[in-house]
């Protein structure tokens, strides 16, 4: 119904724009607003009240080719200012957004910069209440006696993580899964807290963290060597020497290579799917969020309707990323699991000889 | 494509949270839980096993009580029915000590009764003996006047009595 909605109301919206004059100047803004929310950057943007920008300023910690290490607050990089010889990259320019450095040779060239980002800075608050979370619980068990009654909060965290550990871990890889279930236990819910965290959008949440690919690449790289390091013999014979007619495996490795490739484009799925997906959902949320300030030009009666259907939509849409980040920190552990379950072949039938 | 190119700094944040959260989780978080909700779930299932158990025993003490009920209640219409019998027997008994014992006295009764009587009959034999002689001497005294009359009739007299007097004491 709402798809419906919609379509009927999108031309609309197009032929007016259409006719605003500063339309255009408009439109370019609002791209920045979502590149701004959805990308890193050096500072934590809240609000901006009467034109004046509420931020956090986080530290900028970067590495020069000249003198060696600065730290200074991102304070003084804002507005396109420079300090000590660095300076964020414009639009346009390469490293876009980046923080850039110009050499003795008149150079621009990206530092090393491992500055605290507003992503840096979500993802450790987000590890914080994790730990807080987890330890809560585990201190609880460690602290009552034996076999009492857990309260509703220890409960409803214990029904959370034994489900994954009963239903993901021990279903996927079976007989030795409690070598692995810290990890993927831990895979699970930091997942599960950024992805949540990062839909709600006010100070500690709103980081766009899981949708940022730097994050799912660590991810799906410790899968990728929980996979690998505790690989069976008979796991790599797979990939090597699979059960394959032999004019596929020797005069060209055909198979192996394959499997050779598969073994780096799983994780490489892992990485992308949960990059997409939260990508695509906080770029979602924040589209239909800003239809209200798109149409507020065209005109009152466009831009109350327009101001309801954004809502509902806005809201639709919240509830939706609240299942697709239980969905995704799910995806990702129950992948994990049955790669990790099929890197441990054990009732393999042997060679007809 | 910065959507698609990881920036270094937060790969390097992003390793270091990951990392410290996964090493103090893995040994002070997860295990824990998990090992506790085992543990509880033994201990839940062992609980029920041992109270399947106690149901079960106390199934069985319940059966063996009502056995041991039975046999009691079998037991006291027994010690009844004995009692009851014991009893009848005892009164039986005293009735029939009873009867012998009057039936004894009766007896004795009867003999003494008799033993009176036999005495009062031969005293009476006697009196009237006596009378009889007292009547016959003074019949005879006036009929037998002489001498002669008078011996042989007294000859004839004794004899008679001795018989008589034989005769008794051969009866008894």
């Amino acid at each position: 119904m709402y798809i419906a909605a919609a379509m009927l109301l999108a031309p609309l919206c197009a032929s007016a724009e259409a006719h605003g004059g500063d339309g255009e100047e408009k439109e370019l803004a609002i791209g920045d607003i979502i590149t701004e929310h959805i990308f890193d950057s050096y500072w934590w943007h809240i609000t901006t009240y009467k034109e004046h920008h509420i931020s956090i300023y986080l530290p900028v910690i970067v590495h020069s080719e000249g003198d060696g290490w600065h730290v200074f607050s991102s304070r003084h990089l804002a507005h396109g200012e420079a300090y000590k010889g660095f300076r964020i990259a414009q639009k346009g320019e390469k490293h876009e957004g980046k923080i850039v450095a110009t050499s003795a040779a008149g150079e621009v060239y990206r530092p090393w910069d491992i500055s605290l980002t507003k992503n840096a800075l979500a993802l450790t608050i987000n590890s914080v209440i994790m730990l807080a979370l987890f330890l809560t619980v585990a201190r609880w068990y460690k602290r009552r006696p034996k076999n009492s009654t857990p309260s509703k909060f220890v409960c409803a965290v214990e029904m959370f993580v034994m489900d994954v550990e009963e239903d993901v871990v021990h279903a996927s890889i079976g007989k030795d899964y409690k070598r692995y279930s810290p990890y993927l236990l831990t895979a699970f819910f930091f997942i599960l807290i950024n992805n949540v965290m990062g839909i709600i959008p006010i100070f500690p949440g709103g980081a766009n963290t899981t949708g940022n690919i730097a994050i799912t690449f660590v991810l799906a790289f410790c899968t990728l060597i929980a996979v690998n390091l505790f690989g069976n013999r008979e796991y790599w014979k797979e990939v090597f020497w699979p059960d394959v007619p032999v004019w596929l495996k020797v005069p060209i490795p055909i198979i192996p290579l394959i499997e050779l490739f598969g073994i780096f484009s799983k994780p490489f799925a892992l990485m992308i799917r949960l990059l997409a997906n939260i990508f695509a959902g906080h770029t979602v949320i924040l589209a239909f969020t800003l239809l209200v300030f798109i149409t507020a030009k065209i005109g009152v009666g466009i831009n109350v309707g327009m101001t309801v259907f954004s809502v509902v939509l806005s809201i639709i849409m919240i509830c939706l990323e609240f299942l697709v980040a239980y969905i995704q920190a799910y995806v990702f552990t129950l992948l994990s699991a049955v790669f990790i379950g099929l890197s441990r072949p054990e009732h393999h039938v042997a060679h007809k000889k | 494509m910065a959507l698609l190119t990881p920036d270094f700094g937060l790969l390097f944040w992003m390793l270091l949270n990951f990392l410290i959260v996964f090493g103090i989780l893995a040994k002070f978080g997860f295990p824990v839980i998990t090992s506790m909700v085992s543990e509880r779930r033994d201990h839940i299932s062992k609980s029920l096993q041992a109270a399947e158990e106690a149901t079960k025993k106390l199934e069985n003490v319940r059966q063996e009580s009502l056995a041991i009920l039975d046999e009691a209640r079998i037991q006291q219409t027994e010690i009844i029915k004995k009692a009851i019998a014991d009893g009848e027997q005892i009164v039986r008994n005293a009735q029939q000590k009873a009867t012998e014992e009057t039936e004894k006295q009766l007896e004795a009764a009867r003999r003494s009764i008799d033993l009176q009587k036999e005495k009062a009959l031969s005293e009476i034999n006697a009196q009237v003996a006596l009378l009889s002689i007292d009547i016959a001497e003074k019949i005879l005294r006036r009929q037998l006047d002489n001498r002669e009359q008078q011996e042989t009739f007294a000859l004839q007299m004794v004899e008679e009595t001795e018989n008589i007097r034989r005769k008794r004491s051969h009866k008894r």
